[in-house]
């Protein structure tokens, strides 16, 4: 791995790990997939996280969509632990909660797929740094 | 209405991977530090932002990082406090397990600003998973030259170690943790010295929480003025609360410094479960008291919860609702306290456990209205004279619900009687005659024999031999059975 | 040095930067009472924890009260030591310690020498308002020490005395909250801890929780037994601390008092252990002659410097932490052991004696003589050569279970052949004093000059370590002193790395030697009593009309009628011994 050997390294680097998310997330983009993202801290892992997780990776491989699954921290949800965040191309990304493997399987066939609506649906509460004007 | 600041990455990254960190600014704030900003600007700007330590005391962090830059030593050490150990808090681990790289580069930056190349995480060991993710995020930034010699050529070198504490609460305690980290005892020592003058291996050190390390690298990214204009008067910034208890949504917020009770826990936390009648929240874990419906306005921040007999502590937040019994509640924090004591100074080691052994007396009913104060004068001694903060705040929880809850800490004494029907010495399983068909089913469900009662007869419960385990009610299908 | 001014109860006081409260408030006759300080001043030991809260003020302008032993003045304090808030404060602590301790004082063995008994009784406890669930740990007995944890109240002094004089390392805090207490590691038992039996923390200990072994009743029983004869001996730093215990100033002589209670509680004869350090110079003398001679004739592997074997906790601290060196030690008997060995032969022999009805009994100013005599190698056929050591306070208490009346008694002698001693012998009792015996007897042996002096000044003091060359007509001899195990550490790591160039070294494991050993009158923290008792030996001494040991004539006849020369074979038999690796092993206690 190469180092960051200067301020402007990280910048560049920065810059083309930034833009390399953004096509992921643009709509009829070549490169665009859906993202699902599982919070894998201790509370969702002990909720059953980690097979739902599998079960994502293994089922949207086996159902052929192409998808990006990967852990992430504690979303702060921990009443509807596990709980999972989609992000389809083009689409605002979207965290459903009590996600188990029943549910896993309705997101995929109809949230992924099929873009209807499903329910379990968490709204999200809170502003962050990069949105805190709205 | 929350606004993630420590939390900003939290659900956003993969925790193990340093490039989904780089791409949200991670390690950006370092460089420009490094870079830009001599030690002396950088510990201005930070004491500009107002920034308070977020591990309970809110000991302003620029002016704690002031006093450890001006010792000179030819070693320093940077500290992460990551001995969370308040029931119901998990603030912290929350953030090292997903935002590990946040809590590195800050304290790589604490580090440059008090000229220290070391620096230590002493992390409770039941966190196995955030050991784990702090382990491959060090490899990762060692790799990357973000940890190591001569950082973005600044040649400034820093490298973290990781130190495991066994889960002793007084170890959150900066002096305990470092004779911990030291392979001493886990016990704390007078200050002064403070750990900015003498600390780990005697060497000026300066500790700081999880949660403050994570609000660092946003001030320099964003700016002192940004910090300071989020909060109130003399707290700025966001805090990180963890809503346990009887409350809808469990979970992890983070709201602006001035935010009100009534916000966090009736729109934030969808209010109490089963919609149940609010009592109180416990803040500030076994240090802090508790707020009533009358604190539900006052905006959260470091004095408003001291002045209204709580404190901020490091965040938990346990809600409470009409079926607690508020003297039992803070036996518990008591028998948490003397768990957890470390032992070294007598009021704390054996003045709790006699606050312990009062409240026990107290929910069973066998207490008397002299000892009201008693108890208040051993509370007032136990803080007043402790070694450290364990002792200092440990009567808390009984100060608190004895200024709130007094009718019923009386009710408790002279009417031997639980008014939230939680002290099962205090309460009696009855049988009404009214309802009762006579089953049996009462007498074959009780483990103890103190049902009696023929067939097609009304039964009755010894209540000299019952031990109120609630089994006959459970079993009762014609609502006979009821607590008196 | 800067000053700084403050007010404690409404005086100013004027103090050096870096005072305590405690310290700056005794200047202005304010005795602001302590229950776990500890400050041996003359020994730079300081146990301060800052952990019983009895010596808490009020500071103005602080939140909570300080603990005045452990908060530095500072310009324009405002101290306050008896308002009301710090006396409810200070009586509160005080009870809840009094809540969590056996209120068995009538039969403890610290009643009326106990610090937490007094403070109770200055404090005017009527009664515990808090009482409740009290904290219980199993007793410990080992040949020296009995721990009753029962009544520790976690004043850690114990600790400083054995961890950072002694650095031996046996106690430590265990456990918390409310079972915290002081253990060896995992709470064993002293036996298997690094234990020297010192009795330090005995020394130190405020209540009952550290006590002796007591040995008086088997000493009465003996007495009392018309078939034996029961002889004594008495070690040179008793007499210089037992008046203490009748109510003498510190430093007061009572040896002349001490031999006619002795005999008056029925001892068939009084003999002195300084007889016995007389005999001691003889054989560690001409070891250390031996040595030195072997050495300047370029003899190589001569163990040196020669350590001094006199003191058994120092042989179990370096059986212990040192095995490896278990060579360098002179292997001569401790004086204790000499004496008890001489005694069931030599003179059991004079007066006709079977071994086993003759009954050695030690008074001595140390808990580790206890174990000592319980060693295998210091018995024949399962009988020992001394049967009983008790400590100096455990004679104070015979005697007044005898009913003496200790002040008024007349002096009386020792009796012959073995109370016979020179001045070498009683300055074995202070730091510096062995060496000092030794260098007299050595210096005459190897110049065959007289030494005019007699005196050795530059071996005596009271510092941690000390060193000094002698001349030796033309030779010089380097010789280094330590008292407590810590200073005694750093001199063997000298050796270990090389750096030491001494030749000999005398190494006694209490403070100010014996004088301060563990089985003592107790000081309560008054460092000064030790050099006041240290001063009582030098007196006796100067006193003395014989100050060389190679000049007793008690010896001469023992060497000339018995052992025939020192280092004989029949010395080697009953004079010398031999050291064990006991780094892994536990100690073995015998059964009594």
């Amino acid at each position: 791995m190469t180092k960051v050997n200067s301020l402007s390294e990280l910048k560049a680097r920065r810059e083309s790990l930034q833009s390399r998310n953004k096509i992921r997330e643009t709509r009829d983009h070549n490169q665009s997939v859906v993202q699902v993202k599982v919070a894998m801290a201790t509370c969702g892992i002990a909720s059953g996280a980690r097979d739902v997780m599998n079960f994502f990776s293994d089922e949207l491989e086996k159902r052929r969509i192409e998808a990006l699954v990967t852990q992430t921290g504690c979303m702060g949800y921990c009443y509807a632990e596990p709980t999972i965040e989609v992000h389809v191309p083009g689409d605002e990304p979207v965290v459903f909660g009590y996600v188990d493997i029943q549910k896993a399987d309705e997101i995929i066939e109809r949230y992924i797929r099929r873009q209807e609506q499903v329910d379990g649906i968490i709204p999200v509460g809170y502003r962050t740094i990069d949105n805190e004007e709205d | 209405m929350q606004l993630r600041v420590a939390l900003r990455n939290c659900g956003f990254i993969d925790p193990e991977s340093i490039d989904d960190a780089i791409a949200r600014d991670a390690y950006a704030a370092l460089a420009k530090v490094l870079v830009e900003l001599k030690p002396a600007e950088a510990i201005e700007i930070l004491k500009e932002s107002g920034l308070r330590g977020r591990g309970g005391g809110g000991f302003p962090t620029g002016l704690k990082w002031e006093i450890a830059s001006k010792n000179e030593a030819d070693q320093k050490y940077v500290v992460c406090n990551a001995d969370e150990g308040d029931p119901g808090a998990f603030m912290d681990r929350s953030i090292l397990e997903g935002d590990p790289h946040t809590v590195l580069e800050a304290m790589a930056i604490n580090g440059y600003c008090i000229g220290a190349s070391k620096g230590l995480i002493y992390i409770r060991a039941e966190y196995p998973l955030a050991i784990e993710r702090l382990k491959i995020a060090i490899r990762q930034a060692r790799e990357y030259g973000l940890l190591g010699k001569d950082i973005f050529g600044s040649g400034f070198d820093f490298d973290i170690e990781l130190r495991y504490g066994a889960g002793a609460f007084v170890c959150g305690e900066e002096t305990a943790l470092i004779h911990s980290m030291e392979g001493e005892r886990g016990e704390p020592t007078f200050k002064p010295p403070f750990p900015a003058e003498s600390g780990f291996l005697g060497k000026p050190t300066n500790v700081n929480n999880v949660e403050s390390y994570a609000n660092i690298p946003v001030i320099y990214l964003k700016g002192a003025d940004w910090f300071h204009s989020i909060g109130t008067g003399k707290s700025k910034g966001t805090k990180v609360f963890a809503l346990a208890g009887k409350i809808n949504n469990v979970g992890l917020i983070e709201v602006p410094m001035g935010t009100t009770l009534r916000e966090v826990i009736f729109e934030i936390g969808g209010g109490i479960i089963d919609g149940k009648k609010f009592k109180a929240v416990q803040t500030g874990g076994p240090s802090g008291g508790c707020l009533t419906e009358k604190h539900l306005d006052i905006p959260i921040d470091y004095d408003n919860l001291i002045e209204s007999g709580s404190m901020m502590g490091s965040g938990g937040m346990i809600v409470m609702d009409e079926d607690d019994c508020m003297v039992s509640m803070a036996k518990f924090y008591l028998d948490f306290t003397v768990e957890e004591s470390c032992g070294k100074c007598s009021p704390c080691r054996i003045g709790n456990k006699r606050l312990y052994e009062m409240l026990d007396t107290i929910t069973k009913g066998k207490g008397s209205l002299e000892d009201l104060d008693r108890l208040r004068n051993l509370c007032e001694v136990v803080k007043d004279t402790s070694l450290c903060g364990l002792g200092q705040t440990s009567p808390n929880p009984i100060l608190s619900t004895m200024d709130n809850f007094h009718e019923e800490y009386i009710a408790h004494l002279s009417d031997k009687r639980c008014p939230s029907g939680q002290c099962k010495d205090l309460m009696n399983y009855v049988i009404d005659p009214e309802n009762c068909v006579g089953c049996t089913a009462c007498g074959r469900v009780c483990p103890v024999g103190a049902i009696t009662g023929e067939k097609k007869e009304i039964h009755s419960i010894d209540t000299a031999i019952c031990i109120k385990c609630g089994a006959c009610e459970e079993k009762c299908k014609f609502n006979a059975i009821s607590v008196k | 040095m800067e000053l700084i001014n403050l007010t404690i109860d409404n005086k100013a006081v004027k103090v050096e930067n870096g005072t305590t409260i405690l310290k700056a408030a005794s200047k202005v006759g304010i005795k602001i009472p302590t229950l776990c300080y500890l400050g041996l001043d003359d020994l730079g030991v300081e146990n301060k924890p800052g952990g019983c809260r009895i010596c808490v003020v009020e500071v103005e302008g602080r939140r909570n009260l300080a603990p005045a032993c452990a908060t530095n003045c500072a310009e324009g304090m405002i101290v306050k030591s008896n308002s009301m808030r710090v006396l409810n404060a200070r009586k509160t602590v005080l009870e809840l310690i009094l809540s969590d301790h056996p209120s068995d004082c009538l039969v403890c063995a610290k009643n009326g020498n106990c610090d937490l008994q007094s403070m109770a009784q200055d404090m005017g406890v009527r009664e515990i308002h808090y009482q409740g669930e009290q904290s219980h740990y199993k007793e410990d007995f080992s040949p020296s020490i009995i721990r009753e944890m029962d009544k520790c109240i976690m004043c850690r002094r114990c600790e400083t005395m054995c961890n950072d004089f002694q650095t031996v390392g046996a106690l430590s805090g265990v456990h918390r909250g409310f079972q915290a207490v002081v253990a060896p590691a995992f709470e064993q038992d002293l036996v298997k801890s690094p234990c020297t039996f010192c009795g330090q923390c005995v020394a130190v200990c405020p209540t009952g929780a550290l006590t002796e072994v007591d040995h008086t009743n088997q000493v009465i029983r003996a007495l009392a037994n018309p078939r034996k004869k029961v002889i004594v001996q008495t070690a040179p730093a008793v007499r210089a601390a037992l008046g203490e215990s009748f109510g003498e100033e510190p430093g007061t002589l009572v040896t002349g008092k001490m031999v006619t209670a002795l005999r008056q509680l029925g001892f068939d004869y009084v003999f002195d252990t300084d007889f016995a350090a007389d005999l001691t110079i003889m054989e560690e003398g001409t070891e250390l002659l031996d040595r030195l001679t072997r050495h300047l004739n370029g003899e190589e592997n001569v163990a040196l410097p020669i350590l001094t074997s006199c003191c058994p906790a120092w042989v179990n601290f370096f059986e212990h932490y040192f095995p490896e060196m278990r060579d360098i030690p002179s292997t001569a008997r401790s004086p204790q052991q000499m004496f008890g060995s001489i005694a069931k032969t030599y003179f059991a022999d004079m007066i006709e004696t079977k071994r086993e009805d003759l009954v050695v009994v030690s008074i001595m100013p140390c808990l580790a003589k206890k174990y000592e005599c319980q060693r295998d190698e210091f018995s024949v056929d399962g009988n020992p050569d001394v049967d009983y050591s008790i400590s100096t306070r455990e004679l104070a208490a015979l005697i007044k279970q005898a009913n003496i009346d200790f002040d008024s008694l007349e002096d009386s002698d020792f009796d012959q052949p073995m109370g016979e001693s020179s001045g070498a012998g009683v300055i074995f009792g202070t730091t510096g004093g062995v060496i000092e015996a030794a260098s007299r007897t050595a210096y005459e042996l190897f110049t065959k000059k007289k030494h005019e002096r007699i005196s050795f000044e530059e071996l005596r003091g009271f510092d941690g370590i000390r060193q000094a060359t002698l001349d030796f007509d033309g030779l010089p001899i380097k010789i280094g002193i330590a008292h407590g195990l810590g200073n005694a550490r750093k001199l063997l790591e000298s050796i270990q790395d090389g750096s030491c160039e001494f030749h000999a070294i005398e190494i006694m494991a209490c403070p100010g030697g014996c004088i301060g050993g563990g089985g003592q009158p107790l000081h309560h923290g008054k460092s000064s009593i030790l050099l006041a008792r240290q001063k009582a030996i030098y007196a006796e001494d100067s006193a003395k009309p014989i100050r060389k040991s190679h000049e007793n004539k008690y010896i001469q006849e023992l060497y000339d009628k018995f052992l025939g020369k020192p280092m004989s074979e029949k010395a080697h038999h009953l004079l010398h011994t031999h050291y064990f690796d006991r780094s892994g092993s536990d100690i073995v206690i015998k059964k009594d």
